[in-house]
């Protein structure tokens, strides 16, 4: 079945998470991230970090509970276990950082047919409670063999 | 917070220094509870073959985690990470090593461009297209 394309654009509800530092400790061992700085808060501040800073890519865990919410949406017509991950981009204005209060909002950003696949890009938009903008993750999932037919395609 | 790197000594062309990682299942096991990512094909082998891959594959986002310390150790304040992308290009196993290869493309005042790409033993790129744009 194709994707949904009337939801683009569509913001869904936020999803809260409060970053804890046992978590960010847990995440960095995961990806193998040795620096003290993303283990030891003495080290942390001593880098001017006013916190346990997150390894760069540990905005996915903020980006798949947004998603969990988009994808869970029967409207958009995703079969998850079509799905493969296509890109992934993050844009970080700060370091995400324990004790953190965000906010994940996910957003269909485009939904197009690539050959007999599909592209679903989904975006999140990682804030403060307060409203500071920390990241924006974007997240391409390649939906094999959902596309449209066409007339004279390739 | 300064960078480990000098940004007066970084030219295009520079290398970072690669990392390597071989890829055990158990690795895939820990991403998998620290990120929330439990899709089985990344730890049972009978699910991963029922959708016709080999066996567990890594999560994608388990090669970005890896090839992300070599932006993290060059650069060495998280802060000057500004943008960081990449393109999912191959799968890879366990048993297999992840080697991560990046330079400098671009110098801009303060802004640094890394293209990066990680590759598995055959020199099949895992990653491609990386891009780390950075702030010093």
């Amino acid at each position: 079945m194709p994707l949904n394309q009337a939801l683009v654009g569509k913001a869904y509800p936020a999803v809260r998470y409060e970053v804890g530092r046992e978590k960010l400790r847990e995440f960095a061992i995961a990806v193998g991230e040795t620096d003290p700085i993303y283990h030891d808060e003495a080290a942390a501040r001593a880098a001017g970090h006013p916190d346990l800073p997150a390894v760069p890519t540990f905005a996915v865990v903020l980006s798949l509970r947004a998603g969990q919410v988009v994808y869970g949406d029967p409207e958009l017509g995703l079969d998850y276990s079509r799905v493969v991950h296509g890109e992934q981009e993050f844009v970080h204005y700060r370091p995400i950082r324990a004790g953190d209060r965000l906010l994940a909002t996910g957003k269909v950003a485009a939904a197009q047919a690539k050959g007999r696949h599909e592209l679903l890009t989904l975006e999140t938009e990682v804030t403060t409670e307060d409203g500071e903008l920390v990241c924006l993750v974007r997240g391409t999932l390649l939906s094999r063999g959902t596309a449209p037919p066409r007339e004279g395609r390739a | 917070m300064s960078p480990r790197v000098n940004l007066a000594e970084v030219r295009p062309g520079d290398s970072l220094p690669e990392v390597a990682e071989t890829i055990e299942r158990m690795d895939l096991v820990r991403y998998a509870g620290a990120s929330g990512d439990f899709n089985p094909i990344h730890w049972n082998d009978e699910v991963a073959k029922a959708v016709g891959l080999p066996g567990v594959i890594a999560h994608g986002m388990y090669s970005m985690g890896v090839a992300a310390r070599m932006v993290t150790g060059w650069v060495g304040d998280p802060a000057a990470i500004r943008r960081l992308k990449v393109r999912f290009s191959a799968m890879i196993e366990p048993g297999q090593t992840l080697t991560a290869k990046g330079e400098v493309a671009e110098v801009d005042g303060g802004r640094v461009l890394v293209r990066f790409h990680a590759e598995d033993e055959k020199g099949e790129k895992v990653l491609s297209k990386g891009e780390a744009e950075l702030e010093l």
